[in-house]
C-alpha cells in the first residue's frame, strides 16, 4: 500500500486519524462478531488516482497499465496516460485489476433480515380484494435502510458496491431501492428512491383468508391495476371538474400505484420455471407494466420467447438444489433432477438468444457464495465477460441507472473494486472497494496493525477473531 | 400407488423430450382395418380414417390409403372419439380453489393453466383429449373454468379448446357452506354456513352484477352517443364474469348432489335471466330429471360413487341412466386425474346400471360431454370434418380388457403405447445419472468444506504447527471457528 502525498493536507495525520478508527471500530465490532480492518474506511480524500494496473472499463476493451482517477465521488478520468490532478492519493495499482462496481440486484442487505418491516401482520382476516391483502406499496426501503446491518460491510468489502434492496412481506410490499453501500447517514446510500415495485404471487390468506390461491393471488393484482387504472383516469377528472365528477373515495394503494405508473416504475414479476417465466411474459403484457422478471432459472427453456419480448430478467444465483433436510429415500422427479442440473446453464443460454439480464443473491448467505454460483454459472458456458456486464453494465441498464453506474467511464458513480486478480477466480482477493468514491481498504490476510500508538493489549486478538469472523462470510 | 408414482414419474418428461410425438407427425395419416365407433352414425368393422391437416377428411370401409401417406395399422383395434371430460382439475398451478371469498369469480383457471402436469399424460394414456377445467367447490360461486385439450408437451397458450365458451363454476350444499372447516380461534367463519345462505350469496351476487353490468350499459350508451370526458366505472373482476354469465357468453358449471337445491339454483337462475349449463354430479338428478331436461341443462354425474357423505346418501348408480331415459344429456365425469384413464369403463357401468346400450354409453363420454361444453361441432364423434381427436384400443373399449394404444389430437399422436415404453429405459438411465451426478458433487462439496473449515480452524493461531489430524478448536475463547459458526 503506497500513498503518495498530495499537496493540500498532510497524509500522515490522515493516515493516523484511520487507524484510530479502524482500531476503535474493530473494538466496536468484534463483540458481535465482524469483520474486516480496513485503512480506508469511506471518509476523506476524494481524490483517488488508481495508477499502473489493469482497467476492466466494461464499457469497451481493459487497459493495460491503465489509471483511474476518481474525484468527488465521480469518474474522472480513465485511461492508459491519463493527467493526476496534483490533489489526488495515489494508489499504485500494479498487478491489481479495477473493475466496475458489482451490483447485487436483489436483496434485503440495508434492511431488515427478512426484508419487512417488523411491524408484522396486520390482525384479521382479508375476505376480498377490498381488503388490499398484503399490499404496503406505500413501504419504501429507502426510509428503512439500517446502517448497522452488518452484511452491508460483508458485501461491500467482495465489491458489491451496489444493491437493489426489496422490500418483502405480502403480495406489493413495498418500493425497492437502489442503494450504493457506504455513507455518513441512511440518506447517502441511496442512489434511487423509488427503483421498482416488485410483487409476490405468493398467496397471504392462508386458509381462511384471501387470497390463498396462486389464481386468487393473480386476480387480485390484476383487480389492483384495474383499480389503479381507474383512479389515474378519475382523479385528474375530478379535480379538473369538483362540480361534475364524484370524489373518488381516497385509497393509499390507489394513489401510490398512480404514482409509480406515473414514474413508469419498474414492476419485478416473480417468475422462476418456464411456466411462470411465459406466464408473467402474459400478464405483463396484459397489464402493461414495465416489467423485469426475477428468478429466471429455468429461463434455458424459454430464453427465445423472453427474447422476443424484450423482456429483462433477474436471475437468483441461488440455484436450485435438493433440500439439505430432504428425505433421502424421498422420490425425486427426473423434471426436478434436469432443473437442478441445467438452472447455471441459464445465464449462458440468455446470453445465446440476446436477453439482457443482471445477477441477484436471493437467499445466498452472502458474497462467496454469489461469487461460487457465478462460476457455475460460468462453467456452464457462460462468457466470464458476459457475468461480469450482468453483475455491471446491464444490471445498472435493467435498473434504468446505466447512465450513472456498471462501468469505468468518465461521469459516472466511482464504485469500483480493485482486485489482485481475475474477479472470478476463487483465489483472488479483493484489496480495495470505492463508494461513490469513498475509499475502503480491505485486508483479509493477516496483516498487523501498525506500529504506531497507544494500543491497548488484547486489541489485535480482537482484530484477528473479527477478521476471521469475516472471512466466513458472517452475513445472514 | 408406489409403482403408479414411479411410473408417472419415468413418464413426466415422454413427451416433452427426445421424441416429441406432437411434434413431428406428419399432417397426413391413415387409420386401416380398424373398427370404428364413430358414436354419431354406426359402427364400422374394418374401416379407415383419413386424417389430413388435424380434422377427419374420411371415414368408412372401402377407404384406400392414399399413396406415401403414414399409416396406423389398426387391425383387430377399436377406434372410438377422443374421451372427453367435463369435470376435471388437471393442468392446474397452486389450489384449484380460492377459498377466501364466498365468490371467487375473479380468480381464473386460464391464468395458472400448467401444462408440465404429469396428470395430462396419465389421462391421455388413458384416451382422454379434451378436459372441463374447474375451480374447486369451495365457494358458492367460485372460478373461472376453461376447456382445453390435452395437448402434452405444448406451453400453456397452447391448451384452450379454441373457440370453447368459458364457464364458471358453482357450487352447492356442504362444501360452500365449508361444514367441517374450523377455522382458528378469532378467526370468524366464512359466511354462509346453511344452503339458504348459499342460495342468499348467489342470489346478492347477481344483484350486484346486474348494477354493476347497469353501470357499465349506460356509461358505454352516453359514450356512443358522443358524450365527452365520461369517467368509465371501475372494472370490477368478480363481478365481470357474472355480467358475461348474464349475456350468455359464460357458462354456468354448478356443482350439486340434492335434488331441493338443484332446483332452488334454477329459480335464481331464471330470475336473473341466465342458464345453467351444466349441473356438475348431480347425484339426485333422477329425482327431478323432468325439470333439469325442460331447463335445459346438462348432467354430468359419477358413475357408481354414493354415500361418502350425507349429502351423497341418495346417489344411485341408475342415476346416468336415469336422467338421459327423460331427456337430459348426460356425461360421466371423473373428478379426479387418476379415474379419469378410465372413463371409458365408467360409462360402461351405466350398460349394468340402468341397461344402457353401448353407444349411449360411449356418447356419454364423448359426444354428450362435448354438447355440454358447446364444442360439439368440432369434437365427440367421428365424422368428417371434425377435429382428429382419436383414441384407438386393444380391446372394445367398453371391456375391462381395453387398453388405449395410441390417443391423437389434431391428427398428432400424443400418446403412444409402444414409444412410451421404449422409452422408459433411457429416461430412467438419465434420470439416475443425474442422481449419481449430484451425489458425486455433494461428497466433492463436502470434502472441500471439510477441507476449508480444517484450514480456517488451523489460522487462528498460525504459531503452532497445525495438525492436520485436530480438529478445528470449539473454545470460545477468540477461536475463529467457534465465532464464525457460532449462534451470530
Amino acid at each position: 500500500m503506497k500513498l503518495r502525498a498530495g499537496t493540500c493536507r498532510s497524509p500522515r495525520f490522515t493516515r493516523r486519524r484511520f487507524w484510530w478508527a479502524a482500531i476503535a471500530s474493530s473494538v466496536a465490532l468484534v463483540a458481535v462478531g465482524v469483520t474486516f480492518t480496513a485503512r480506508g474506511e469511506g471518509g476523506e480524500p476524494r481524490y483517488f488516482a488508481i495508477t499502473h494496473a489493469r482497467v476492466v472499463p466494461v464499457a469497451g476493451p481493459p487497459i493495460e497499465n491503465g489509471t483511474v482517477v476518481v474525484a468527488k465521488g465521480l469518474i474522472q478520468a480513465v485511461g492508459a496516460s491519463v493527467t493526476i490532478p496534483p490533489e489526488a492519493w495515489v494508489i499504485d495499482g500494479k498487478g491489481l485489476t479495477v473493475y466496475p462496481g458489482l451490483i447485487d440486484a436483489g436483496t434485503t442487505v440495508g434492511i431488515s433480515d427478512d426484508g419487512t418491516d417488523g411491524k408484522g401482520k396486520p390482525a384479521g382476516v382479508v375476505l376480498g380484494p377490498e381488503g388490499r391483502p398484503g399490499t404496503s406499496p406505500w413501504r419504501v426501503v429507502a426510509d428503512e435502510i439500517k446502517t448497522d446491518d452488518k452484511r452491508i460491510e460483508t458485501w461491500r468489502s467482495a465489491g458489491f458496491t451496489t444493491t437493489l434492496t426489496v422490500p418483502e412481506g405480502g403480495i406489493l410490499p413495498g418500493q425497492a431501492a437502489v442503494l450504493n453501500l457506504a455513507g455518513d447517514r441512511a440518506g447517502d446510500y441511496v442512489v434511487r428512491v423509488y427503483a421498482s415495485v416488485p410483487i409476490s404471487f405468493k398467496p397471504v390468506g392462508g386458509f381462511f383468508g384471501f387470497p390463498d390461491s396462486l389464481m386468487g393471488t393473480i386476480a387480485y393484482v390484476r383487480q389492483v391495476y384495474d383499480d389503479t387504472a381507474w383512479y389515474s383516469q378519475a382523479e385528474p377528472a375530478y379535480e379538473s371538474n369538483p362540480a361534475k365528477y364524484e370524489r373518488p373515495s381516497y385509497d393509499r394503494t390507489e394513489v401510490v400505484m398512480s404514482e409509480a405508473e406515473k414514474r413508469s416504475e419498474i414492476v419485478m414479476l416473480p417468475a422462476n420455471n418456464s411456466q411462470q417465466l411465459l406466464r408473467a411474459l402474459k400478464l405483463a403484457n396484459e397489464w402493461k407494466i414495465r416489467a423485469v422478471l426475477y428468478g429466471g432459472q429455468q429461463a434455458y427453456e424459454v430464453a427465445d420467447a423472453l427474447a422476443s419480448a424484450k423482456m429483462p430478467v433477474l436471475v437468483n444465483l441461488k440455484w436450485p438444489e435438493r433440500g439439505k433436510d430432504a428425505d433421502p429415500e424421498g422420490e425425486q422427479t427426473l423434471r426436478e433432477l434436469r432443473f437442478r442440473d441445467r438452472a447455471p446453464g441459464t445465464p449462458a443460454a440468455l446470453v445465446k438468444a440476446g436477453v439482457k439480464f443482471g445477477f441477484y443473491s436471493g437467499g445466498l448467505s452472502g458474497p462467496k457464495d454469489i461469487m461460487k454460483s457465478a462460476k457455475k454459472a460460468i462453467d456452464a458456458g457462460l462468457s466470464p465477460d458476459a457475468a461480469l456486464r450482468a453483475f455491471t453494465a446491464d444490471s445498472a441498464d435493467i435498473l434504468g441507472l446505466g447512465d450513472r453506474m456498471g462501468s469505468i467511464v468518465p461521469g459516472k458513480i466511482a464504485n469500483l473494486v480493485v482486485t489482485d486478480g481475475d474477479i472470478f477466480n476463487e483465489k483472488t482477493k479483493v484489496k480495495h472497494v470505492f463508494v461513490d468514491g469513498r475509499w475502503f481498504e480491505i485486508h483479509e490476510e493477516e496483516t498487523p496493525p501498525d506500529k504506531g500508538g497507544d494500543k491497548k493489549p488484547g486489541d489485535e486478538e480482537a482484530v484477528k477473531a473479527g477478521r476471521y469472523a469475516g472471512v466466513e462470510g458472517v452475513g445472514r | 400407488m408406489k409403482r403408479v408414482l414411479l411410473i408417472a414419474i419415468v413418464f413426466i418428461f415422454a413427451g416433452m423430450g427426445a421424441w416429441p410425438a406432437s411434434a413431428q407427425n406428419p399432417s397426413t395419416i391413415f387409420i386401416q382395418n380398424a373398427t370404428i365407433f364413430t358414436v354419431t352414425q354406426g359402427n364400422i368393422e374394418h374401416g379407415g380414417i383419413l386424417i389430413r391437416d388435424g380434422k377427419i377428411a374420411a371415414v368408412g370401409k372401402d377407404l384406400k390409403a392414399p399413396d406415401g401417406v403414414a399409416v396406423i395399422d389398426a387391425t383387430g383395434q377399436y377406434v372410438i372419439p377422443g374421451i372427453i371430460d367435463c369435470h376435471s382439475h388437471i393442468a392446474v398451478d397452486g389450489s384449484v380453489n380460492e377459498g377466501g371469498p364466498a365468490v371467487s369469480s375473479m380468480a381464473n383457471i386460464a391464468d395458472v393453466l400448467n401444462p408440465e402436469d404429469i396428470s395430462i399424460y396419465d389421462d391421455l394414456a388413458g384416451g382422454v383429449t379434451s378436459a372441463n377445467i374447474l375451480h374447486g367447490s369451495a365457494n358458492p360461486i367460485g372460478g373461472q373454468t376453461i376447456v382445453i385439450k390435452l395437448r402434452w408437451g405444448k406451453p400453456a397458450s397452447a391448451l384452450p379448446f379454441e373457440g370453447a365458451l368459458p364457464g364458471i363454476k358453482f357450487a352447492l350444499g356442504e362444501n360452500p357452506k365449508r361444514s367441517g372447516f374450523t377455522p382458528p380461534p378469532g378467526i370468524p367463519p366464512r359466511y354462509p354456513a346453511t344452503r339458504l345462505g348459499v342460495e342468499e350469496v348467489i342470489r346478492q351476487a347477481f344483484i350486484e352484477a346486474t348494477e354493476y353490468k347497469k353501470q357499465w350499459d349506460d356509461y358505454n350508451a352516453r359514450r356512443a352517443a358522443g358524450e365527452q370526458g365520461l369517467v368509465a366505472p371501475r372494472r370490477n373482476e368478480q363481478l365481470q364474469p357474472l355480467v358475461e354469465v348474464m349475456e350468455g357468453k359464460r357458462y354456468v358449471h354448478s356443482h350439486c348432489y340434492r335434488a331441493d337445491e338443484i332446483l332452488m339454483l334454477m329459480r335464481v337462475a331464471k330470475e336473473f335471466g341466465f342458464k345453467v349449463r351444466t349441473f356438475q354430479h348431480v347425484l339426485e338428478g333422477y329425482k327431478i330429471a323432468d325439470e333439469i331436461a325442460a331447463s335445459g341443462a346438462g348432467g354430468s354425474t359419477f358413475s357408481d360413487w354414493w354415500g361418502y357423505k350425507v349429502e351423497a346418501y341418495d346417489a344411485i348408480p341408475y342415476n346416468a341412466a336415469l336422467m338421459t331415459e327423460r331427456g337430459v344429456v348426460v356425461s360421466i365425469n371423473s373428478d379426479d386425474a387418476q379415474e379419469a384413464r378410465q372413463l371409458n369403463q365408467e360409462a360402461a357401468k351405466s350398460m349394468k346400471y340402468g341397461g344402457m346400450t353401448a353407444n349411449d354409453a360411449l356418447k356419454m363420454i364423448t359426444i354428450n360431454p362435448a354438447i355440454q361444453l358447446g364444442i360439439d361441432k368440432r369434437v365427440g364423434s367421428i365424422e368428417v370434418g371434425k377435429d382428429a381427436d382419436l383414441v384407438i384400443y386393444n380391446h372394445d373399449p367398453l371391456s375391462v380388457y381395453a387398453v388405449a394404444q395410441q390417443t391423437l389430437i389434431d391428427g398428432q399422436v400424443y400418446f403412444d403405447r409402444q414409444k412410451d415404453l421404449a422409452g422408459r429405459a433411457a429416461l430412467e438411465k438419465e434420470k439416475q445419472d443425474l442422481l449419481a451426478k449430484e451425489k458425486k458433487a455433494a461428497e466433492e462439496k463436502k470434502d472441500e468444506d471439510k477441507k476449508a473449515g480444517d484450514k480456517a480452524g488451523a489460522k487462528p493461531d498460525a504459531k503452532k504447527k497445525p495438525d492436520p489430524k485436530k480438529k478445528p478448536p470449539q473454545d470460545a475463547n477468540g477461536s475463529a471457528s467457534a465465532v464464525a459458526g457460532g449462534a451470530l
